[in-house]
C-alpha cells in the first residue's frame, strides 16, 4: 500500500495514535455486532410470523425432538416444501363466517372476506389520514403564524389534551355521535361517519404541535414578501408554507394513515354489523374462529402488515426527518 | 385594536374553527359530561339516575377488581417503561457511533414498533407466547436447556402473564431510539471537544455531555410513555380475548373500562376513567416536580 508510506498529520506511525486507532476499530466492531444481534432479534417474531404463514397446520405444532442435529431443527424450522395456499385460504375462509350479504354499486356479495374488511380499512385509513393531514396543517398555520387574542393559553390547551386519556371522552362522545340529527347524517353508529370525521377537526393535538414546529422553523419574511405582493393569509399558508413543508406533511398523513389502519378500539365501539369492519376487527373475529389454525392466522397477520410495511419504507426518509425536526425542547 | 389586528384576529379564528369545534364538542364537552355521568348510573335505556359519591365509593372500598386492574398497569408501567427507555437510549448511543449500514439497523429497529400495536402484532405474540409450541419456550430451551414442560407457561398462567406483556413491548423501543437519536445529534460537537481538552474519556464524556444533552429529550420521552403505558389495550385485549385472563391477571384499567362499557354501565365507567385520568395527571405531575435533573442549555445563557 502505498498511501501508508506517506506520513499524514493524523495518522503518524506514532505509538499513542496507532493504539488509539486500534481500540477505536475495536469498539466499532464490537457495537457493530452488538446492533447485529440486536438486529436479529427485532426480527424474529416478524420472520417467525413468515415461516409460520407457509407451514402446513400439522407442522406448525411440532417441535425438534432433543438432541437433533442441526440440520434436523432446520428441517423443522423451515418449512420444505411451503405451502402458499395458506395465504387465499386466509383471504376466504373468513367469508364463511358471516351470514349477512352486503351490495358494491347495487350488486349483491354473499359473504363477507378480507376484501371487505379490506375495503373499509383503507376507506377509513385513506379519508382519516386526508382530514388530520389537512386539519392540523390548517390550525398549525393558525399557532404559528397569525396574531390573534389568547393565542398563548389557547395553545397550552391544545397541547394539554394530550394528557387525556381517549377513555374519558370515549362514552359522551359514543352517546353524541349516536345522538347525531339526520341532516348530519346521524346516527353515527355503524358507518364510518365517527371513524373519519372527527380526523377532519384538527387531528389531535400531537399532529397539530408537529406542524407548528415545522411552520416556526421556515423564516417570516417569506410571508412578508408575500404579503406585499398582495397575497392573503390562505394564500401564505397554500402557496408558500405548504410547498415548504412536505416533510412535515408526509410524516403526519404516514403516522396518520398507520394509526387508522392498526386503530382497533373505535371501530370495536362503532361498527357493530360485520359488512362494516375492519381488518382489524375482522382479524380478531378470526383468531376466535380459527385459534389453533396458526398456519391461517398468521397469514393473514401478514397480509394485514404488508401495507404498513410497504408504506413505513417508502415514506421514513421523510419521517425519520419531520420527527427530527419537531426539536422536542 | 386596529382594524388590520381584527381581520388578522378574524381569519385565525377561521383557521383555528376545526380545532375550535372539537376541543367544544369532542374535548371539553365530553369531559365535562364525563364527569357528570361518573356521579350517575345510567344503562342508556333507562333514565339517568344521580347517585353522588356511590360510583367511587363501590370502586374504592367494594371492587377488588378495580384495584386489581390498577395494580396491573402500574406493574406494567414501572416494568416496561424504565427498561424499554434504557434499552432505547443505549441502541440509539450504539448508532451514534457512525457504525456502517446506520440506515439499515435503523429501519430493522424501528420498523417493530411501527407495527407495534397493531392487532396482527398482538396475534403474532399470542402465538409466540404459546406454552409448549411457542417461539419463546424454543429459544429458552435452547439457550438454557430447561425443558418445554417447564418453561413459563406465559399467557396461560398467572404469575407469567404480566411479564409476558412487559417482554413483549421490549419491541417497541424503537420509537424512542429515533427520538434520541434525533436528540443526540442535537447536541453541540464542541461540548465534546472541550471535554476531550479536559481529559475526559469515553465514558465521563457520556455523563457529563451526553446524558445531560439529552436530558430534555429523556422527560419529554418519558412522559409520553408513562402516559401511553397507561392506556395500553389493543394487545391484552386480542391476547386475552378481551377478558383480562387467566384469573384478571392482565386486567388492565382501559380493558376494565371497556368491559364496563360493554355491559351498559356507563357511570361506572366514566368514573374509572376519571380515576385513570387522574392517575395520569399525577403521575406526569409528580415527573415535573423531580425534574431537576433536567438540564437545559439555554439556562446556563442568562
Amino acid at each position: 500500500m502505498s498511501e501508508a508510506t506517506i506520513p499524514s498529520p493524523t495518522a503518524e506511525p506514532n505509538g499513542f495514535w496507532a493504539s488509539k486507532r486500534r481500540t477505536e476499530n475495536i469498539t466499532r466492531w464490537t457495537v457493530f455486532v452488538i446492533l447485529i444481534l440486536g438486529s436479529i432479534t427485532m426480527l424474529m417474531p416478524v420472520t417467525w410470523m413468515l415461516i409460520t404463514s407457509f407451514k402446513t397446520r400439522a407442522d406448525v405444532f411440532a417441535v425438534p425432538p432433543p438432541n437433533s442435529t442441526f440440520f434436523q431443527t432446520l428441517k423443522f424450522w423451515i418449512p420444505i416444501p411451503p405451502h402458499p395456499e395458506n395465504y387465499p385460504q386466509a383471504w376466504t375462509v373468513s367469508g364463511m363466517y358471516s351470514g349477512d350479504s352486503w351490495s358494491i354499486f347495487g350488486i349483491p356479495i354473499q359473504g363477507i372476506t378480507f376484501t371487505t374488511y379490506t375495503l373499509n380499512t383503507l376507506f377509513i385509513a385513506v379519508f382519516g389520514c386526508l382530514g388530520t393531514t389537512i386539519s392540523s396543517s390548517v390550525v398549525a398555520f393558525a399557532f404559528a403564524r397569525l396574531r390573534f387574542p389568547a393565542r398563548g393559553p389557547l395553545f397550552l390547551l391544545c397541547l394539554a389534551t394530550m394528557m387525556v386519556p381517549t377513555q374519558v371522552t370515549m362514552i359522551p362522545t359514543f352517546i353524541l355521535f349516536k345522538n347525531m340529527p339526520w341532516w348530519l347524517g346521524g346516527p353515527w353508529y355503524n358507518n364510518f361517519f365517527p371513524l373519519v370525521v372527527p380526523a377532519f377537526l384538527g387531528g389531535g393535538a400531537y399532529n397539530i404541535f408537529l406542524m407548528r414546529q415545522f411552520f416556526m422553523s421556515i423564516p417570516y419574511e417569506m410571508d412578508e414578501a408575500a404579503k406585499i405582493d398582495g397575497c392573503t393569509n390562505f394564500g401564505v399558508y397554500w402557496r408558500i408554507l405548504l410547498p415548504l413543508c412536505k416533510p412535515a406533511l408526509t410524516t403526519v398523513a404516514v403516522f396518520s394513515f398507520l394509526w387508522n389502519w392498526n386503530d382497533f378500539l373505535n371501530p370495536l365501539i362503532y361498527l357493530d354489523s360485520n359488512s362494516k369492519k375492519t381488518l382489524a376487527l375482522g382479524l380478531t373475529n378470526f383468531v376466535s374462529l380459527y385459534g389453533q389454525d396458526y398456519q391461517l392466522l398468521m397469514a393473514a397477520s401478514l397480509i394485514i402488515s404488508l401495507p404498513i410495511i410497504v408504506i413505513f419504507l417508502a415514506g421514513q426518509r421523510y419521517f425519520i426527518q419531520g420527527i427530527a425536526t419537531t426539536g422536542l425542547k | 385594536m386596529t382594524s388590520a389586528e381584527r381581520k388578522e384576529a378574524i381569519s385565525a379564528f377561521i383557521f383555528l374553527s376545526p380545532f375550535l369545534i372539537w376541543m367544544v364538542f369532542l374535548m371539553g364537552g365530553p369531559i365535562l359530561a364525563a364527569f357528570f355521568l361518573s356521579f350517575c348510573k345510567w344503562d342508556i335505556f333507562n333514565p339517568i339516575q344521580f347517585v353522588g359519591f356511590e360510583n367511587y365509593k363501590e370502586m374504592f372500598f367494594n371492587d377488588p377488581r378495580f384495584w386489581k386492574a390498577l395494580y396491573n398497569t402500574a406493574y406494567f408501567t414501572f416494568l416496561s417503561v424504565p427498561i424499554g427507555m434504557a434499552l432505547s437510549i443505549v441502541v440509539a448511543l450504539l448508532m451514534n457511533q457512525k457504525v456502517k449500514g446506520i440506515a439499515i439497523f435503523r429501519t430493522i429497529y424501528y420498523l417493530p414498533s411501527i407495527l407495534g400495536s397493531g392487532v396482527a402484532m398482538a396475534v403474532l405474540w399470542k402465538w409466540i407466547f404459546n406454552a409448549d409450541s411457542g417461539l419463546l419456550n424454543y429459544v429458552l430451551n435452547v439457550f438454557t436447556g430447561i425443558p418445554i414442560s417447564e418453561c413459563p407457561k406465559w399467557l396461560a398462567s398467572e404469575a407469567w402473564s404480566k411479564p409476558a406483556l412487559v417482554i413483549m413491548s421490549f419491541w417497541n423501543v424503537g420509537g424512542g431510539m429515533i427520538i434520541y437519536l434525533a436528540g443526540l445529534q442535537g447536541i453541540p460537537s464542541t461540548l465534546y471537544e472541550a471535554a476531550e481538552i479536559d481529559g475526559a474519556n469515553r465514558w465521563q464524556q457520556l455523563w457529563t455531555v451526553t446524558l445531560p444533552g439529552l436530558s430534555p429529550v429523556i422527560f419529554f420521552q418519558l412522559i409520553v410513555s408513562i402516559v401511553g403505558s397507561f392506556q395500553i389495550f389493543n394487545q391484552v385485549y386480542v391476547m386475552t380475548d378481551g377478558l383480562g385472563g387467566p384469573a384478571d391477571s392482565t386486567l388492565v384499567m382501559v380493558l376494565y373500562i371497556y368491559q364496563k362499557f360493554k355491559y351498559f354501565q356507563m357511570g361506572y365507567s366514566s368514573a374509572l376513567a376519571f380515576v385513570l385520568f387522574v392517575v395520569i395527571m399525577l403521575a406526569t405531575w409528580l415527573q415535573f416536580k423531580f425534574s431537576k435533573w433536567v438540564y437545559y442549555e439555554g439556562e446556563l445563557r442568562k
